[in-house]
């Protein structure tokens, strides 16, 4: 209990929360753009007969088989913003995108071709078409394996401490170098298991509350398909 | 960084640095290797263990599925890397990738071969017990060649994300392609084009032809029979 209270003084948990916070905030504004930038360029590889199609399918070729880190250093270096968050969050924007825009490809190529016919038959034009009844139903069927991803991107920011960004990985690595400070004495094998075990907790209780919501969202979706049939 | 790229004498430069490049692609194979054959038998035996009917050995296989696939790899490894060594347990930073990625992906892998396993029709357990085999002699000769055909492709698409997870251990500075490449890229010359440049080319070169034989042997596959897709569907929904 000593240990406990130590470790987990008011500034600390503050300081750790802090890095919890920069994490979500990083992971959320790369979420919500890399699903907009890979939808589009999903629909882009599927519907285009042309050059855009090549471009897309490259793009998506070359951040899928590279790895995260390395855009995460290259865009840190060399990325065209001012501010470091517009740069790392350009680094997981690009590698995100290239993984929703084949997630949402493949949920294109479940959707049978006799929507398209439908809809033409109704006179909808092909944006509308995709607007209204392609994207709604894609997005149905793909919403779990998306989710799966949001969770990989919330786990991959931890690659922000290589970088020195103040996250939640860093700040805990932070506190643990620091730790002789507060206590008084050589940090512990319990100390350290547990700053990490909070840590890991965190990331934990963030991941699995998705990957529950998915899971619930799966069973439901399995019940409706179900029954249509 | 386009700029950089355009000048010779960089590429000259890092060319001379070839061998250590090429040691530090070499770790990278190893890692990959080792963490792939680790994580192919935690797989199979998890897999194996949330089939089945004991309720302790599924409760097992879900904490560690959860555990591992809700948490950071970065943060396991530095746990390992820093905390570890308290309790004097002191491993090498190639140890600690091989570990540490072979038992993250361990998780991935277990997930495939029990959405695998579950898309088997309950008559071949039947028929198999019917016939006297044992739940061994089941899982091993009759429903695990069944389900390769199907897990395949979600199994090799894990495998990229192993050899790409690899880059991990440059964070605790193990020496592998992504560390040389980091370490080249911010010295004197600040030649970080060329250098991350050559290191994306090296780990393409090494996931591109495995996400190419995956996609084209699930498109081969959806067009030879309708019974194996419908299974596929199936293990694609839950390995999602």
């Amino acid at each position: 209990m000593e240990t406990f209270e130590a470790v987990f003084t008011p500034d600390n948990v503050r300081y750790i929360l802090l890095g919890y916070g920069t994490t979500i905030k990083y992971a959320a504004i790369s979420i919500i753009l890399s699903i907009i930038i890979g939808t589009v360029m999903g629909l882009i590889r599927n519907y285009d007969k042309f050059i855009l199609k090549r471009l897309t399918g490259l793009y998506i070729e070359v951040f899928r088989n590279t790895p995260n880190l390395l855009w995460v250093f290259v865009c840190f270096i060399a990325a065209p913003f001012d501010t470091i968050f517009a740069r790392c969050c350009c680094a997981y924007v690009l590698f995100t995108s290239a993984m929703m825009a084949e997630i949402v490809r493949g949920g294109l190529n479940s959707i049978p071709k006799g929507q398209f016919e439908a809809a033409a038959s109704q006179g909808f034009n092909f944006i509308g078409t995709l607007w209204y009844i392609i994207i709604p139903q894609c997005f149905r069927r793909i919403i779990p394996t998306m989710m799966s991803q949001v969770i990989t991107v919330i786990k991959d920011t931890s690659f922000l401490a290589q970088v020195a960004v103040g996250e939640l990985l860093y700040n805990t690595k932070d506190l643990m170098s620091k730790m002789y400070v507060y206590t008084g004495h050589a940090t512990t094998f319990t100390e350290m298991c547990l700053l990490f075990g909070f840590a890991m907790l965190l990331y934990f209780v963030t991941c699995f509350t998705l990957s529950c919501i998915m899971r619930y969202y799966q069973r439901r979706l399995n019940r409706g398909q179900g029954v249509s049939q | 960084m386009i700029q950089q790229i355009m000048e010779p004498w960089r590429w000259q430069m890092l060319f001379a640095e070839w061998p250590k490049f090429l040691k530090a692609f070499g770790i990278t194979l190893e890692i990959s290797v080792l963490a792939l054959a680790l994580a192919l038998v935690l797989g199979v035996i998890f897999g194996l263990m949330s089939t089945s009917h004991n309720p302790l050995l599924r409760i097992i296989a879900r904490v560690y599925v959860e555990f591992f696939q809700n948490t950071p790899l970065a943060i396991q490894v530095f746990f390992v890397f820093y905390a570890l060594p308290y309790a004097s347990i002191v491993l090498s930073q190639v140890t600690i990738g091989i570990l540490c990625v072979g038992i993250y992906t361990g998780a991935y892998m277990s997930e495939a071969v029990r959405a695998g396993i579950g898309s088997i029709p309950k008559g071949q357990f039947e028929a198999a017990a019917s016939q006297g085999f044992t739940y061994i002699q089941t899982m091993m000769l009759i429903v695990l060649p069944q389900t390769i055909k199907i897990i395949l492709p979600p199994m090799v698409n894990q495998m990229v994300n192993l050899i790409k997870n690899t880059s991990i251990v440059t964070m605790i500075a193990g020496g592998d392609l992504m560390y040389r490449a980091n370490a080249y890229a911010t010295n004197d010359v600040m030649s970080y084009g060329p250098s991350y440049l050559l290191c994306g080319a090296l780990y393409f070169v090494l996931c591109f032809p495995l996400t190419t034989w995956a996609r084209r042997y699930e498109a081969r596959l959806k067009n030879r029979d309708v019974i194996t897709n419908t299974k596929k569907d199936k293990v694609e929904e839950v390995a999602a």
